[in-house]
């Protein structure tokens, strides 16, 4: 059952997002399915120690080789309680990096397809995890996070349950949000 | 229950304006409204009158509408109880009375192999000889295949599985936990019997429609139809193809109008575990966003009863009425459960709630997209080629008994004028391939 939003909301809400192109896009995409699949690329290499940087350049889509306006590096590393340097983000946070910027940019595009307004929307995302596991002394414990809480505090001209609505929206068409809460097959190879 | 007798002695096969397929309730309409307009046909039924209403439901299903909603073309409830639900004996008597009263030319007994193009309409192919028509209008029903996920094979041997098109009663089942699949109407049901009939239960769910058996007095479903919600029609919602593939809302026709939902289960001792993503190695995975299904269903539920309560004011049905009240938001315990090892017996059972879909195999003219939806418009398939009975064929009540009428009435005027435009032409004109 879905009935819209119905709290009084400006008309022209502008989150700089083209929910216009959006809506083409998938318009001429359900015409096209073919086009719809993409292949997201990352190089990485070993610098030393736990640093490594990443690289992110080029991608597949709309059924041709496409690149990033530039090139983007990512260091990461692990802190110095690890022994490490701490060159950059440890692995696991830019994991809470992509699902932050995943949920958050969902926000801005249904909250713009909805006509809401938004003026600030910040987010603290917390994963536990317990070291035991990723060290071997339980096997019983996971490697991963045993959990993600993520909280929002969002500034907008909407009522509370209509920016619930629109985070509740952000999650359910998140890649991010599914790529973590769903098993996904990983095929590691060696040359 | 009522069984009615075969019409052997009409011809088995020939030439009729319009062939119906399928007598339930939306077939039996059409040929209600073809009556009227005096246009020769006949309804092909694969078994007797309600066919999947007497074979393909479980024993203890109650319809999901008030009796008094049980309406069809000509035809009231009129029985004792209008706020009951109708159960399978008696859902299986109306629609039999039904075709008896106006004497729907049904031929019981009758599977359809094939429909295909012909020069001047339809070839209709059945195991008991071919018919030649103009127009064929499937009403065939939408829930003739159980919708199993492919990750049903990896299921270990030693797990029962059984769909909810052939569950009937926790009888069935072996002793033990049981894993339901599917939080629609059906899924909560099948959970909430199963797990009183001593097998423990727990529930996958994935995206689903909570609304509360009874709102401010009065059934959910008299608030829907009563603020025009189940006459919204197709061309008014944002997203066609979202709403026709919505689970059924978790409701439950029971004498003591109890509201079936995730809380009143929980309540119960069933667990919950997130939509099922995958099974490996024997183990169940479930999704970890059992948190967001939930909180859209509540936001959801909440903007309805919202658009209920203000069209209460606006129209001031509601002046001494209960007062609006806050329905408490599904209860999501810690401990969520993300896996379950299938192969350690402590579920010997899974139940598939996930869902039916239409057999169109039989269906031999180019009008499924490539994923096997039957395209139409409102109905209107091709030429001459019509379907009813779907979800929000044309309206949010269309798959519902209340909502065969409207679009009887709409589709048999676009059937009737068809059928004038065939008489002033000639036939080689009319053929489905000349005019798609």
């Amino acid at each position: 059952m879905q009935t819209q939003p119905t709290s009084a909301k400006p008309t022209n809400a502008n989150n700089g997002v083209n929910v216009e192109a959006l809506l083409g896009a998938r318009e001429a995409l359900t015409q096209a399915p073919e086009a719809a699949r993409f292949k997201w690329r990352a190089s990485s290499e070993w610098l030393n120690g736990t640093h490594g940087r990443t690289t992110i350049d080029k991608f597949f889509g709309l059924g041709e080789e496409q690149q990033h306006r530039v090139s983007f590096q990512f260091d990461t590393d692990h802190p110095q309680i690890f022994a490490s340097e701490d060159n950059g983000a440890t692995p696991v946070e830019m994991v809470l990096v992509g699902l932050a910027g995943c949920l958050t940019a969902g926000i801005a595009a249904v909250a713009q397809n909805r006509n809401i307004q938004l003026r600030s929307v910040k987010a603290t995302l917390e994963a536990g995890m317990d070291i035991q596991g990723i060290l071997g002394i339980d096997s019983d414990v996971r490697n991963g996070f045993d959990g993600i809480k993520v909280h929002y505090d969002i500034d907008a001209d909407a009522s509370a349950d209509d920016i619930a609505s629109v985070v509740a929206q952000s999650q359910k068409r998140s890649a991010v949000f599914d790529i973590i809460t769903n098993p996904t097959d990983v095929t590691v190879t060696v040359a | 229950m009522r069984t009615v007798p075969r019409k052997t002695s009409r011809p088995r096969t020939g030439i009729a304006d319009v062939v119906v397929v399928g007598a339930g309730h939306s077939g039996l309409a059409m040929s209600h409204r073809l009556n009227e307009l005096a246009i020769r046909h006949v309804v092909l039924e694969r078994g007797d009158v309600a066919h999947s209403w007497r074979t393909e439901r479980w024993d203890s299903l109650r319809l999901l509408t008030p009796n008094w909603m049980s309406c069809l073309p000509g035809a009231e409830y009129d029985g004792p109880d209008p706020d009951g639900f109708m159960n399978m004996d008696e859902i299986i008597d109306f629609i039999s009375a039904y075709a008896e009263k106006n004497q729907a030319p049904v031929h019981t007994g009758t599977t359809v192999l094939g429909v295909e193009p012909h020069t001047s309409g339809y070839t209709i192919t059945t195991d008991r000889g071919d018919w030649q028509a103009r127009a064929v209008v499937l009403a065939s029903g939408a829930c003739n295949e159980a919708s199993v996920p492919a990750c049903a094979q990896d299921v270990p041997d030693s797990v029962f599985q059984i769909t909810s098109k052939d569950y009937k009663s926790p009888a069935q089942l072996p002793d033990g936990g049981a894993l339901v699949v599917g939080a629609s109407a059906t899924g909560l049901q099948l959970a909430q019997e199963i797990h009183a009939s001593g097998r423990p239960v727990t529930l996958a769910v994935g995206e689903h429609v909570r609304m509360p058996r009874r709102y401010r007095g009065r059934d959910v479903q008299w608030w829907m139809l009563a603020s025009g919600l189940l006459d919204q029609c197709i061309d008014d919602v944002d997203d066609p193809v979202r709403v026709r593939r919505l689970p059924s809302p978790q409701l439950i026709g029971s004498p003591e109008h109890a509201t079936l939902d995730l809380n009143a289960l929980t309540a119960m001792g069933i667990r919950l575990a997130g939509r099922l993503a995958g099974i490996r190695n024997g183990k169940a995975q479930f999704s970890g966003s059992l948190r967001n299904v939930c909180s859209l269903a509540d936001l959801k539920m909440r903007r309805m009863l919202n658009t209920f309560d203000d069209w209460a004011t606006t129209s001031g049905v509601l002046d001494n009425g209960a007062p609006a009240v806050e329905l408490e938001p599904t209860r999501i315990g810690n401990g969520v459960p993300l896996g379950l090892d299938l192969g350690s017996g402590e579920i010997r059972t899974i139940v598939w709630a996930t869902g039916y879909r239409p057999d169109y195999s039989w269906l031999k003219v180019p009008v499924l997209d490539r994923k096997g939806q039957l395209q139409h418009d409102g109905g209107v398939v091709a030429p001459g080629l019509y379907a009813l009975g779907l979800p929000f064929l044309r309206r949010r009540k269309s798959s519902f008994m209340h909502g065969a009428g409207d679009d009887v009435r709409d589709l048999s005027n676009h059937l009737l004028t068809y059928l004038d435009q065939c008489a002033a032409r000639p036939a080689s004109q009319v053929a489905f391939a000349s005019s798609a």
